[in-house]
């Protein structure tokens, strides 16, 4: 119920720093802004697990497979940390479940490029967790308790990603040219894709307003997606990766690197559902999510069972 | 999907160390306490996180309403004489 003292109370808990918890007062648009984003996080954690799932019977030793697993299986972990975090603001898994399948829901677009060679999983955990990792460490400050203690959890887990992308790809650059070349073009196709992580440009995102206001998002898309660019650029330099780009450069007075435009003609058609893998993606999961249900059909089997019994020998 | 089962929702506390306060970590789906044990297990704790696991089903679980913050805690906030520092100590008393 729309209720404006309320709303006023609402905002001076928010500015006094205050975290929101589930069952506090909380505007309506609050509450929509927080299913929306959160669930669309949980829904990239869940569907990112497949370009690099992918890799794990190719992948070139058993180091590798492991660690590749557990990274894996860490992304399964934080998509339902997400979920039942996005489930306390009366939401059911469900219904979540069915905004995905059916693409009401939307999830990060960069896991809509397909993972084409080893090198692809270094620039993965390199490139796309290092970008996640920057958007999660500021969303630890978030205002709403359960998604805050979730990004706490989360960002712990995140760093041995980062790092185990970063391992191979400087592996593969002191290693053979043909390994160098390989981990540059798998350099030049993730590179755009994951500046595009953070969203549009602050001026074309129209809900960003609000988000900052409610500290759901703490800040902006272009200064997380900066603070990215700065920290990696010297970080490709560092092991001889080039920077797919002609123009940028260090403005020496801010201490920042400047780009080119970003082609958001190209983020659009990938949101949108036009990408090289967004059927697969989902395909993949609506298949796997059907085949399972005879799991969770039989486990509620066993649960009425086991009472029944309960009750007669009680 | 409609007939599809979310199995119930049980919350889980965790104890990091023998000895201190089993603390809130998240939830999961399940349907019978061991499922739910086993899933607490696999999601909450990859890295050692825990000594000791609780879970509880979420609908047993009652929560005050912090709107009603300011009568519910009241009778504390008038009491300092339950703070030792109320009391004043005579010049030179040690070890109290
Ligand atoms: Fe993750
Ligand atoms: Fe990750």
């Amino acid at each position: 119920m729309h209720n404006e003292h309320s709303d006023t109370h609402f905002q001076s808990r928010i500015d006094n720093g205050e975290h929101i918890e589930a069952k506090d007062y909380m505007p309506e648009g609050y509450r929509k802004h927080l299913i929306r984003q959160m669930s669309q996080h949980a829904h990239s954690e869940v569907i990112g697990m497949q370009p690099e799932g992918n890799w794990i019977t190719r992948a070139p030793s058993l180091r590798a497979k492991q660690i590749l697993l557990a990274k894996i299986q860490d992304e399964g972990g934080h998509g339902l940390y997400l979920y039942s975090a996005v489930e306390t603001l009366g939401v059911s898994r469900a219904e979540l479940i069915e905004q995905l399948q059916t693409g009401k829901a939307k999830y990060s677009s960069i896991f809509n490029y397909p993972a084409l060679n080893w090198a692809d999983i270094g620039a993965i955990g390199w490139l796309v967790d290092g970008a996640a990792i920057v958007n999660q460490v500021s969303l630890q400050r978030t205002s709403y308790g359960p998604y805050s203690r979730a990004m706490v959890r989360i960002c712990k887990e995140e760093s041995f990603h980062q790092r185990q992308g970063y391992e191979i790809m400087t592996t593969m650059m002191r290693g053979t040219k043909d390994q160098q070349a390989m981990a540059q073009d798998a350099m030049n196709r993730w590179w755009w894709p994951s500046l595009m992580m953070f969203g549009p440009h602050d001026s074309d995102s129209p809900r960003s307003g609000d988000a900052v206001k409610w500290k759901i998002k703490r800040e902006t898309n272009d200064e997380l997606r900066q603070k990215f660019i700065d920290k990696t650029i010297p970080q490709a330099e560092l092991i001889g990766l080039t920077i797919p780009d002609k123009n940028f450069k260090l403005d020496e007075k801010t201490g920042h690197y400047t780009l080119s435009p970003i082609n958001w003609e190209e983020f659009h058609r990938v949101v949108s559902g036009h990408g090289p893998c967004n059927k697969q993606r989902l395909d993949h999961h609506i298949k796997y999510h059907q085949e399972g249900a005879w799991v969770r059909e039989a486990a509620e089997a066993y649960k009425l069972k086991t009472a029944k019994k309960e009750l007669v020998t009680a | 999907m409609a007939t599809d089962t979310q199995l119930d929702l049980w919350e889980v506390f965790i104890q990091s160390k023998s000895g201190l306060p089993y603390i809130h970590s998240g939830s999961v789906h399940a349907s019978d306490v061991k499922m739910a044990m086993q899933n607490a297990r696999d999601i909450y704790t990859r890295r050692g996180e825990g000594t000791s696991i609780w879970v509880v089903p979420a609908k047993h679980i009652s929560a005050s309403n912090p709107d009603d913050n300011d009568m519910l805690f009241d009778p504390s906030n008038d009491k300092i004489y339950r703070h030792p520092t109320f009391y004043v100590m005579p010049e030179g008393a040690k070890n109290i």
